[in-house]
C-alpha cells in the first residue's frame, strides 16, 4: 500500500522535517533531566531508564513482527515513550516495573488503537497510572540511597517547610526525572528552539496553575505566598508533564484556540487535584483527563475554513 | 441440531449469542462484580435460574398478556423471580449476597432477561424457552466467571480464592478496580474474535459463531437495547 494516504488538494508546505528528527530532538531534550535523574539518584536510574528504553523499543518491534506489520520503530516514538516513563518513576522501584510499564505504554495505549498518532492518551503517562493504581506503594516508595522521607510536595500539603532553593536545583526525593525545574528547563528550552514545541500549552498551562493552586489554598485556609507557589511551581512533575507531555502532538488539540482550553484546563484539574485531593501530586491525572476531552475541544475551536465563512450554524 | 430443541437452544446461548462477548448485553453487572471467579459465577449462577424462570412464566403466559402492556407485565414477572431469588440468598448464601449488593436487585433491569423475553420467550413455547433461558444465563456464567477468573489471577494472585501465582508474585491491583474489568473484557471479546477469524481462514464454516453486531437490526434480537438502530445504520440494509 502506498504511504501517501489521504493527500489533500494542494498546495502543500515542504518541510525537511520528519518524524524520526521530531522525535530525537525530544530524545535529546529529555537527556537533560535524564542525566541529571542519574547524577541525583545514581547508577540504578541509568538501569532502569535502558530498561524502559528497552521494553519499550522491544515491544514496538516485536508485536509488528508478529502482526506482520511495517516495521515503526525507526520513528524513535517508543524511545521517547520509554524515557519518558523512567523519568516518571521513583528510583527505588524494582527491575520490572519499567517492563511491565513499557509493555502496556506500548502495547495497550499506542499499538492496540493503530501506532503512533492513533492513541488518544499519552502512553507513557497512561503506563505511570496503570503502574501507580496498581502498585502504588512500590510507586510512591522515594526514599532511596541519596534521599529518605517525603517529597517536597508532601511535606507542603503536610504543612512544613520546605528549601526551595533545592528543589529548582533538584537535589530532592522524587521521581528520577522530575527533581530538577533547571534540567527541565533546559531540556525544554532544545525543544522551543528547535521548534518542536510552543508556549501554548506549557504557558497556559503553568499561568492558569498558579492562579488556580493560589486561589484553591486561599480558600481552603492556608497561608499563601510567593513561597508557597514557588515551591508548587518547582515540586512534582509539572514541569515535566507541562514541557514534555502536555505538549505531546498526539494528545494535545491541533488549534491553537483548544491549546489554551487545553493549558487552562489543566491547570485548574492539576491545582484541584493538589489542593483538594488525597495525594499531593495530580500531575498525571489532569493531563490523562486532559487528553480525554481533546476531542471535544477540537470541536469547539475549529477554525472555519477560508471561504466557508459568513454563515454561523 | 434442530431449531429450538432444547440443545440447539443451549448451544446459542453459551457459543452463539453468548449474551457478553457477542451480543455485549448486560455489561453493568458483566464489569461491576467479576472481581472474582466466585463472584462473577454467582452472579451469572443467580442470573441463570432468574432468566430460566422467567423466561418460563412468560412464555406460558405469553397468549395472556395483552400486546400493549407486555414489558411492565414482563418486569413484574421478572421482578418477583428476583425478589425470590434475593431472599434465598441472604437466606443461605449471605457471603455471595454480601458480595454481589446491590447487582441483585438490578438483575430486574438486565438487558439479557427483558431481551430473551421480549425477542424469544414472548414468541415461542415454553419448554424451549426454559432451555434458551438456561443456555444464556450458562453463557453468561461462563463469560463472568472467565472474566472474572482472569481478573483475580492477575489481581490477587489466586483462582477461586486459592492461591495459584508464586509468592514472590505482586498482584496488579489495578484488574480488580473498575479499569481492569474493561480490559479483560476487551481482551477476551478480541481473542474470541480472532478465533473466529483463525477459522474462517483455514476454511472452516465458522458461520454459526457469530461475532459482534451483524448490524442487520431486522434480524437482531437486541436492537431495541443497542446504538445502532438509533444511529439509523440499520437503514443501509432495510433500503
Amino acid at each position: 500500500m502506498s504511504e501517501l494516504r489521504n493527500v489533500s488538494s494542494n498546495p502543500h508546505i515542504r518541510d525537511r522535517i520528519t518524524t524520526s528528527r521530531i522525535m530525537l530532538t525530544v530524545v535529546a531534550a529529555l537527556l537533560v533531566p535524564a542525566c541529571f535523574g542519574i547524577y541525583n539518584f545514581g547508577f540504578r536510574a541509568l538501569v532502569l531508564i535502558l530498561i524502559s528504553v528497552a521494553s519499550c523499543v522491544l515491544t514496538e518491534a516485536v508485536y509488528e513482527i508478529l502482526m506482520k506489520k511495517p516495521l515503526t520503530v525507526g520513528d524513535f516514538s517508543a524511545v521517547v515513550t520509554g524515557l519518558l516513563l523512567a523519568l516518571n518513576l521513583p528510583v527505588s522501584v524494582p527491575f520490572w516495573i519499567p517492563v511491565v510499564g513499557g509493555v502496556f505504554a506500548i502495547l495497550v495505549v499506542k499499538l492496540l488503537f493503530g501506532g503512533l498518532g492513533q492513541n488518544f492518551v499519552n502512553p507513557a503517562l497512561a503506563a505511570r497510572c496503570f503502574l501507580l493504581i496498581s502498585f502504588t506503594s512500590i510507586m510512591t516508595n522515594f526514599d532511596c540511597d541519596a534521599y529518605t522521607g517525603a517529597t517536597p510536595l508532601a511535606s507542603l500539603k503536610a504543612g512544613e517547610g520546605v528549601d526551595v532553593m533545592r528543589m529548582i536545583l533538584g537535589r530532592t526525593a522524587g521521581t528520577i526525572g522530575e527533581t530538577s525545574v533547571i534540567a527541565v528547563a533546559a531540556g525544554a528550552c532544545i525543544l522551543i528552539l528547535a521548534g518542536v514545541i510552543d508556549l501554548r500549552v506549557p504557558g497556559s498551562y503553568l499561568i492558569s496553575f498558579s492562579v488556580f493552586v493560589l486561589l484553591f489554598a486561599a480558600l481552603s485556609g492556608r497561608s499563601v505566598g510567593g513561597s508557597y507557589l514557588s515551591a508548587q511551581l518547582a515540586g512534582g512533575g509539572l514541569m515535566l508533564g507541562a514541557f514534555f507531555m502536555a505538549t505531546d502532538y498526539v494528545t494535545r488539540p491541533v488549534t491553537k484556540k483548544g491549546q489554551y482550553v487545553y493549558g487552562l484546563f489543566l491547570g485548574f484539574m492539576t491545582a484541584v487535584f493538589r489542593v483538594f485531593g488525597a495525594s499531593a501530586e495530580g500531575v498525571s491525572y489532569a493531563i490523562l483527563l486532559g487528553n480525554l476531552l481533546v476531542p471535544l475541544m477540537e470541536k469547539f475551536t475549529m477554525p472555519r475554513a477560508f471561504g466557508k465563512g459568513g454563515e454561523r450554524s | 441440531m434442530k431449531n429450538n430443541s432444547p440443545a440447539e437452544r443451549l448451544y446459542n446461548g453459551i457459543v452463539k449469542e453468548n449474551p457478553t462477548f457477542v451480543l455485549v448485553l448486560g455489561m453493568c453487572p458483566t464489569l461491576a462484580v467479576t472481581t472474582s471467579a466466585v463472584n462473577g459465577l454467582g452472579m451469572g449462577l443467580t442470573t441463570m435460574v432468574v432468566l430460566a424462570f422467567s423466561n418460563l412464566v412468560i412464555s406460558a403466559l405469553r397468549r395472556v398478556i395483552p400486546d400493549k402492556v407486555r414489558i411492565p407485565a414482563f418486569i413484574v414477572i421478572v421482578a418477583s423471580m428476583v425478589t425470590m431469588i434475593q431472599l434465598l440468598l441472604q437466606g443461605f448464601l449471605p457471603a455471595l449476597y454480601d458480595a454481589l449488593g446491590i447487582y441483585i436487585p438490578l438483575i430486574v433491569v438486565n438487558c439479557i432477561i427483558l431481551g430473551r423475553a421480549e425477542s424469544y420467550a414472548s414468541k415461542n413455547p415454553a419448554i424451549p424457552s426454559l432451555f434458551d433461558g438456561i443456555g444464556m444465563g450458562l453463557g453468561f456464567s461462563l463469560a463472568l466467571t472467565c472474566i472474572g477468573a482472569v481478573r483475580e489471577v492477575l489481581g490477587a494472585g489466586e483462582l477461586f480464592g486459592f492461591r495459584v501465582m508464586p509468592a514472590s508474585y505482586v498482584p496488579f491491583s489495578i484488574f480488580v478496580m473498575a479499569p481492569g474489568a474493561f480490559f479483560v473484557l476487551a481482551f477476551l471479546t478480541a481473542a474470541q474474535n480472532r478465533i473466529k477469524r483463525n477459522g474462517e481462514k483455514k476454511g472452516k464454516d465458522m458461520s454459526k459463531i457469530q461475532s459482534g453486531c451483524l448490524e442487520d437490526c431486522t434480524a437482531c434480537g437486541v436492537s431495541g437495547c443497542c446504538g445502532h438502530a438509533f444511529y439509523g445504520d440499520s437503514g443501509k440494509k432495510e433500503g
